[in-house]
């Protein structure tokens, strides 16, 4: 076992090092548009020295880089180091752009990858519907081609849609085919959200939140989409969403966020002055036992993939693990937060610019943690995985009897 | 950057798997359980012929991932023997500044036996049948004594696969290896919680497949019991406490090796974390085997009193959460 990540990827280091040095931050005075402008050709030269978009061909925009997980760790490194902008977030990179790559056309490609990069095109994922949640492929949201055979008409709801009121286009699954069984039913479409058959609202979260940031729902009442953007073949969309999935699961994790997470919930026990309470030290360090057994699975998932070794199951168990953790956290939080726990942390939930907060910020986390159990594919549906992906344990009857 | 086995270390692990599994199968277990003897004769020697007695060594090429990867075999079939003192004692007296070359050899090849003492435990395994005693005590120092200045009295022990003995020696028997300040005093006693960390996880482990196994084999309601989600979920649970662990282990295990900053508490949360998981793990799995787990002939029992015995061994859990939560300095 070695933890370091070899010469050759410290020289790349000082490269990466010297660039940001150079290129990164902007000067104070920069603001609004101005400074929107200065990231974006930030962006566009960092790209240009290989170290975002690496995963994207050239004649999109992107860097077009080998895989090498060693210097992508390095560039992340450095780029939290320095506070610089990395890739433009968001469901657009994390699922749009790769499932156009792998099943796009190239117009489609030529039309939304460069454009979601340089972050004018935000996407919403149209998926989730009040009928269709982990049971996904029972979507309802119905398509219908238009007599002339050249647009879908789309009639029906979409929930939970992340970013929902910033979102430019949508991705979904829609029922096109009724009659077909149904994940043979389903059809793949892009669409343009400004247009009249397209309501969205916002969703009030628990945690208070709403507005500009939150969750949205959509309603489609003839909305239109071209049929060339239709990914995929007809009746193949399940297929197709296949891929994005794997995607957004690869994006949750985040052993630094955790370990973040977790030194603040010892900065939280000094703050109320509970460091010193055997029981919280107790739990503090059983929860350590699994934020740790975290970090170092996530080191040798890295390091597998590195090698081209497969890590086995552990790869399964990354998401239900970080949310067990979590849950945890907020318990032991919800001990320390006293009375604290009695006042609504400004900005409860939201973004933007929060004012100074007390313990009582602690809130977000312990309402948030809530939120991981269900995003991103719930954890029951993680159990389920484990057990039959992991362990290999028979698949529930129900389930296999659809398929 | 490398944070996964080698092929090497998977491939010593395979050969250590390869003979205990032989000499370990359930039933010589029982045979072993049921008998007097708290040492096998047989199966040590051939663990040994394996060349695996001075894998901690300083000139081995190996280190204490090695030794954790025998021990969470040893672990996992449930092996009798004094494992952790063997490898421990060889490091201790290779380490030595003139070092005894007999008696190096000796241990390394196992024709001479050791158990490991913790400091302040009145318990040692295998102590009836053993040469010599290694005490490992953080604040007296590391001592080697013989047998002969011992005195041993037999229990009747509830771990069957490593019954242990009641073992009494005077603070100034045999001779001192390691004053407590000598740094080799804790990296020994570290070094040991790692070890034992390692058996938890073999353990957990095995007692996690034999369930899984069970699962979807046994059939109830016309069904593999596998195929329910109430048991499913408990499964999936069981797998999520151990193969994240597994990692904690093998970093516990690095850092010493490597003399990180982070060792000494690595060694204490991978010790505390490991022996809580492989005490929650058999009790899952008797209550996922049902009947058949509760039964003595099954063989579960004695996973789950191998666990009882390694949360207790060398210091519970809340002991060494206490000293890492000191260690971070909070």
């Amino acid at each position: 076992m070695d933890l370091s990540y070899g010469e050759a990827a410290e020289a790349f280091r000082g490269e990466v090092r010297a660039f940001l040095a150079s290129h990164w931050p902007p000067t104070n005075e920069l603001r609004g548009t101005e400074l929107k402008n200065f990231i974006r050709e930030f962006r566009r030269q960092a790209t240009e020295q290989g170290y975002l978009y690496r995963a994207i061909p050239k004649r999109y925009g992107g860097s077009e880089q080998p895989v090498d997980v060693i210097r992508a760790q390095v560039i992340r490194e450095e780029f939290q180091r320095a506070r610089a902008p990395m890739e433009v977030g968001g469901n657009g990179m994390n699922m749009t752009v790769p499932t156009l790559l792998e099943k796009g056309t190239e117009e489609q490609r030529e039309l939304f990858v460069r454009k979601t990069l340089e972050g004018d095109y935000i996407w919403g994922q149209g998926y989730s519907e009040p009928g269709a949640g982990s049971d996904l492929a029972s979507v309802r949201t119905k398509g219908e081609l238009s007599a002339d055979g050249t647009k879908w008409i789309i009639n029906g709801q979409k929930i939970w849609t992340s970013q929902g009121m910033q979102a430019t286009h949508m991705f979904m699954l829609v029922r096109t085919e009724p009659d077909a069984p149904k994940h043979d039913g389903i059809t793949y479409l892009l669409i343009d959200l400004d247009q009249s058959g397209v309501t969205r609202r916002p969703i009030r979260q628990m945690t208070g939140e709403e507005g500009d940031h939150t969750f949205c729902e959509f309603f489609f009442d003839n909305a239109e989409t071209p049929v060339a953007w239709q990914v995929g073949d007809r009746g193949q969309g399940w297929y197709v969403s296949r891929t994005t999935l794997k995607h957004e699961r690869a994006s949750i994790g985040g052993a630094d966020g955790l370990g973040r997470q977790f030194a603040k919930l010892v900065e939280l026990a000094k703050e109320v002055n509970r460091i010193d309470d055997p029981l919280v030290r107790d739990k503090l360090t059983q929860i350590e036992g699994f934020v740790l057994s975290h970090r170092y699975s996530s080191y040798r998932i890295f390091s597998c993939a590195a090698a081209g070794d497969d890590p086995g199951p552990v790869s399964l168990m990354m998401k239900l693990l970080l949310t067990e953790i979590g849950h945890e956290m907020a318990l032991l939080a919800q001990e320390l937060l006293g009375e604290h726990a009695f006042v609504e942390p400004a900005g409860a939930g939201g973004r933007g610019n929060r004012g100074p907060r007390g313990p009582e910020k602690w809130m977000d986390q312990i309402m948030g943690s809530l939120g991981n159990s269900i995003a991103g594919g719930t954890s029951n549906i993680q159990r389920n995985i484990i057990g039959e992906r992991g362990l290999g344990l028979p698949r529930d009857l129900a389930i296999s009897a659809e398929r | 950057m490398h944070f996964h086995l080698t092929e090497e270390q998977a491939a010593i692990q395979e050969a250590v798997r390869g003979t205990l599994a032989d000499h370990w199968s359930l039933e010589r277990l029982h045979v072993f359980a049921d008998g007097d003897a708290d040492f096998d004769r047989g199966s040590w020697e051939a663990l040994m012929a394996l060349g695996l007695g001075g894998v901690l060594a300083p000139d081995s090429g190996t280190g204490l991932l090695e030794a954790a990867l025998v021990c969470e075999v040893a672990g996992e079939v449930a092996a009798p023997g004094p494992l952790v003192g063997q490898l421990l004692a060889v490091a201790a007296i290779a380490h030595r500044d003139g070092r005894d070359a007999d008696l190096l050899e000796a241990l390394t090849s196992g024709t001479k036996t050791v158990s490991l003492v913790h400091g302040g435990s009145s318990y040692a395994l295998c102590a009836r049948s053993v040469d010599q005693f290694l005490v490992v005590d953080r604040a007296r120092g590391v001592r080697l004594v013989g047998a002969a200045d011992a005195t041993i009295e037999p229990v009747r022990a509830s771990d069957r696969s490593r019954p242990a003995s009641r073992v009494e020696i005077a603070t100034d028997a045999g001779y001192s290896l390691f004053a407590a300040d000598h740094p080799m005093t804790a990296r020994l006693a570290d070094a040991a919680l790692v070890l034992v960390a390692a058996d938890a996880l073999g353990g957990a482990q095995k007692v996690t497949d034999m369930s899984v196994a069970y699962a979807k084999e046994r059939e109830q309601f016309g069904q593999p019991i596998g195929r329910f989600q109430g048991l499913k979920h408990q499964l999936a649970h069981m797998a999520l406490d151990v193969e994240p662990a597994r990692a904690l282990v093998w970093y516990a295990a690095y850092a010493w090796d490597a003399d990180l900053p982070d060792a000494a508490r690595a060694a204490a949360m991978a010790k505390a974390h490991l022996c809580d998981i492989y005490v929650r793990a058999t009790r899952a799995a008797v209550a996922a085997h049902g009947g058949i787990g509760y039964t003595w002939e099954y063989g579960l029992h004695y996973w789950f009193r191998r666990a009882a015995f390694n949360r207790a061994w060398l210091g519970s859990p809340a002991e060494h959460r206490a000293r890492a939560a000191e260690l971070a300095g909070w």
